[in-house]
């Protein structure tokens, strides 16, 4: 018998009014009229307006999306790539190493891992800009990608994939056909991880961007310091619908491809 | 041979990015400052051969490090940022702990969507979480004027800019971290320990304190290096919310390098952070074993 009680209701309701009110307010206000974000004026979509026009802010953004875009597509491949070895490669020269390098930048305060990479940039004489950004977020978030799609192939039956290979598969035959499928959902969202971690993360760009490009963060940072704006309430709200639309949709479709693989296996297991 | 460059491609980017760029923090950390570009010297010039490695490793010394020890800023911020952390890192557990509790006990056909309640604010980026605080807690903000006009109080409440301040937003930013574990022991808790626990003559309360809290000490554990860790280096929060007074490494590590560009120190104090850190990361990755050992 489960218990739920007042105490279980009074500390949800807290819980979740203290994490989505202060959200809740900051979209509010977006649409306040007045400059002053403590007071309310009305209704007003100006703000709005006002941001579209802001050609530092869409730069910003555009670099952003690029720099998202590239980097966790790098890092998906480069993250799964590792998970493969992790798991399946066995032993090798320096495993413990290999290891150590993926789980490290997880725990790892931004400040050094932003401050090495520049110092590396510099070492090495690349200039710094939207490439170095794209080098340093990938370096991060392969490690995640990693994360995530080798507690999935832990799981996986390995002798699916020998059974492609006695079938006269080459291994990259194997695991294009056998193993992405269906490490698929993880790979995916390996990848969505890296994606938003792009584009929330200020520390490391800070240190790896230079004057020809800025990403958004670094913008809205620099904006924030000197106070609350609507126009950044403005640009928060655009940014949280995003993310919030993206995330319900991803999960929706996440547990419909569950429900549908459940299906499938069970069919399998009525025909053999 | 292809097994060999599936191993390759990710050991030598890791590498390149990840080790060599921490080896040459080390490196800078043990250089002298100098005022060129870059500022510090000297550097590692391998055509020389030998003698060069020689005459490079002659010149480091660990002036940096007792400069580290002689100014009293540093030790006084790795000293409150480890305060703050534990601080903030207990604040979280106990608000974060009955929201966890109250999941795990939750309908079963519910618990994916309070899940789901819960990661979303993870997703939504951190920096807007901690702006979103700013315009309540300001002198003039929500808060204030709420409290003014129920009558509660006659003057504002100075929040932001305090300590305080950097509490509300580090529970607040990282309360999913310390939920997400312990919610996830809770949730394989057997019912039927508490009943017999309890048919055994346990009261309620101690029940849980017998029986809950032990079997979810390692969630417990791992929500608190999941908040300690990364806070102890935190900059965003203690820039925005926290004010002068507040003292903290990862935002001195900030200002060294980009106010002074004094890069040798800040090379330095990221060396000692890390090996500040390295307790706690060993511990942590030592339960996260443990608990995939109880599983496996």
């Amino acid at each position: 018998m489960r218990r739920f009680s007042a105490f279980n209701v009074v500390s949800l309701t807290l819980g979740f009014a203290f994490l989505y009110l202060p959200m809740i307010i900051l979209v509010i206000y977006s649409f306040n009229a007045s400059k002053l974000v403590t007071v309310w004026a009305g209704f007003s979509t100006k703000w709005y307006a006002e941001l579209l026009q802001n050609e530092a802010f869409l730069d910003a953004a555009w670099v952003t999306i690029r720099v998202a875009v590239i980097s966790s597509t790098i890092a998906t491949v480069l993250g799964t790539m590792a998970a493969y070895v992790l798991v399946r490669a066995g032993r090798f020269h320096g495993r413990t190493l290999f290891s150590g390098m993926i789980y490290a930048p997880l725990v790892m305060p931004e400040v050094i891992t932003g401050l090495s990479l520049l110092l590396l940039f510099i070492g090495i004489g690349l200039d710094r800009g939207i490439v170095t950004i794209i080098l340093a977020h990938t370096t991060f978030s392969m490690c995640y990608v990693s994360v995530v799609v080798s507690s999935r192939l832990v799981s996986f039956d390995q002798s699916l994939e020998e059974a492609a290979l006695d079938l006269g598969c080459t291994p990259f035959e194997a695991f294009r056909l056998v193993t992405l499928p269906i490490i698929a959902p993880a790979v995916i969202s390996g990848w969505l991880l890296a994606f938003t971690l792009s584009l929330d993360d200020l520390v490391i760009a800070s240190f790896t961007a230079g004057p020809s490009a800025t990403t958004l963060p670094i913008k809205i940072f620099s904006a924030v310091r000197l106070g609350v704006s609507p126009e950044i309430n403005a640009l928060s709200t655009i940014m949280i619908g995003i993310v919030t639309v993206g995330v319900i949709s991803a999960s929706l479709v996440s547990k419909r491809a569950s429900v549908r693989q459940r299906a499938d296996e069970q069919a399998a297991v009525r025909a053999s | 041979m292809r097994r060999l460059t599936l191993i390759a491609i990710p050991y030598l980017w890791l590498l390149a990015l990840f080790l060599v760029p921490f080896l040459i923090v080390l490196k800078i950390s043990l250089s002298d400052t100098a005022i060129a570009i870059p500022p510090y010297t000297p550097t590692l010039d391998l055509s020389g051969g030998w003698a060069a490695v020689k005459d490079f490793l002659s010149q480091l010394d660990m002036e940096n490090f007792v400069w580290l020890t002689e100014d009293d800023l540093y030790w006084k911020a790795y000293l409150s940022s480890v305060k703050i952390a534990a601080v903030a890192t207990v604040l979280t557990l106990l608000a974060g702990f009955p929201i966890a509790y109250a999941m795990a006990r939750a309908a079963p056909e519910w618990r994916p969507t309070l899940l789901m309640l819960v990661i979303l604010p993870f997703w939504t980026s951190f920096l807007i979480r901690v702006y979103a605080w700013m315009g309540i807690l300001s002198n003039e903000g929500l808060l204030n004027s709420l409290l003014m006009s129920l009558g509660l109080i006659s003057e504002p409440l100075i929040i932001l800019n305090t300590n305080a301040a950097v509490y509300i937003g580090i529970v607040y930013t990282y309360l999913p971290f310390m939920i997400l574990p312990i919610y996830s022991a809770l949730e394989k808790l057997d019912d039927s320990l508490l009943e017999a626990a309890e048919d055994l003559g346990c009261s309620r309360f101690s029940a849980f304190w017998l029986v809950t809290v032990p079997l979810s000490k390692q969630g417990i554990i791992a929500g608190c290096f999941l908040v300690f860790i990364p806070v102890v280096g935190e900059f965003v929060i203690p820039s925005l919310l926290g004010g002068s007074g507040t003292l903290m490494i990862g935002k001195v590590l900030f200002e060294e390098f980009f106010n002074n560009r004094d890069w040798p120190v800040a090379s330095a104090v990221a060396v000692i952070l890390l090996l500040i850190l390295i307790i706690p990361i060993i511990l942590f990755q030592r339960n996260e074993q443990k608990q995939r050992e109880a599983e496996g």
